[in-house]
């Protein structure tokens, strides 16, 4: 039942993604990967084109995989997925406040998930790597150092960054 | 309201994090939804919350305006944009998609893409690994995850059950914690 199977790989995506779109990368990766709902270049596609294209890097994703595994109707149960934890959860926090906020418990668990959100990261630039450090060219590399200079020192904004890029890969690339 | 955050949908690019201040300025002080101080709890529960920030601040500001019905409105307007924009893109790329020059700018973008990963990793882990504990979570997150096919969800409840460990373990000691920010 691919609907429910969309419904339930987007769900716990949004039940456990902390940390913002960049986090949520390398479990978009394996749950798409354990299903083959996805191939690891469909994945540094979606990744590329979700930078440039607006909106939540997660629904992006759900939208992506939903629509290329079961058309219009895939892509809107992969997106409601996404979105139901977060619904819930919000809901839930709004009407106790006061006791989530003074909570030791739930200070004590984000000591440890800031770290681990750190780490996710990290993993998604070598998911997201994957199919560049392969077939590695000056070119590619050149842009990849490019960025990170750009975009860390210069405070250049990514979008322009990745709309250069895709220029300079049309020109030296094809 | 529902145009309001199918504007914030269709016009911030890059993400969640990116989408924070925007959002902050229509509810404060174009559309005055909420005061300062609500604003604040709401970016914090946003962002301490699982999930998509930007989904999070609309069902939060949503709920705050009309219960129920307003964060059903605010989330179908914030996401409505993304999936009309994929599913263009997905239908291009279908039609064009071996065109020299579109793979070619694929590729150039994935490097940038990685490029701009990495350094979104720098920047949370400087913010966020303060202690050895820290580094050693971050560090065991990444390489079980990148090389020992982990599943993020373990390394996400794994960081949960030693940062509750530690924090009683610090404050059985008398110590302070800190990790927190």
């Amino acid at each position: 039942m691919i609907y429910l199977k969309l419904f339930l790989v987007f769900a716990k995506i949004g039940l456990f993604g902390f940390g913002g779109g960049m986090a949520m990368l390398p479990m978009i990766y394996q749950s798409a990967a354990t299903f083959s709902l996805m191939s690891a270049d469909e994945f540094s596609n979606l990744v590329a084109i979700s930078q440039v294209t607006p909106g939540p890097i997660a629904v992006n994703a759900a939208t992506y995989v939903g629509y290329n595994a079961a058309g219009f109707s895939g892509a809107l149960v992969a997106t409601v997925g996404v979105a139901v934890p977060s619904f819930v959860l919000v809901i839930l926090v709004c009407h106790f406040m006061a006791r989530f906020r003074e909570s030791t418990l739930m200070e004590g668990a984000f000591t440890g998930i800031r770290p681990v959100t750190a780490g996710l990261i990290a993993s998604a630039v070598i998911f997201m790597g994957e199919s560049t450090f392969e077939n590695l060219t000056p070119v590619t590399a050149g842009i990849l150092v490019l960025s990170v200079v750009l975009v860390g020192k210069f405070r250049v904004s990514p979008v322009m960054i990745v709309l250069g890029s895709g220029l300079i890969g049309a020109a030296f690339c094809s | 309201m529902f145009w309001s955050f199918f504007k914030l949908g269709l016009f911030t690019i890059g993400g969640g994090m990116a989408m924070i201040p925007l959002i902050q300025d229509i509810a404060v002080n174009k559309r005055k939804w909420m005061t300062d101080e609500e604003c604040v709890d709401c970016i914090a529960v946003s962002q301490s919350l699982p999930g998509v920030i930007a989904i999070n601040m609309a069902t939060y500001i949503g709920y705050h305006l009309k219960k129920l019905p307003g964060s059903i409105v605010a989330t179908i307007g914030v996401n409505l944009p993304s999936y009309i924009i994929i599913i263009i893109v997905v239908e291009i790329l279908h039609g064009i998609g071996d065109n020299p020059y579109v793979l070619g700018a694929l590729v150039g973008i994935k490097a940038a893409a990685t490029g701009l990963i990495a350094f979104s990793a720098y920047r949370i882990g400087r913010q966020v690994l303060k202690s050895a504990f820290g580094w050693i979570l971050a560090a065991a997150a990444f390489g079980v995850i990148t090389f020992g096919g982990v599943n993020a969800v373990f390394a996400i409840l794994a960081g949960m059950a030693a940062g509750i460990i530690k924090t009683k373990a610090d404050a059985g000691r008398g110590g302070k914690n800190d990790d927190l920010p």
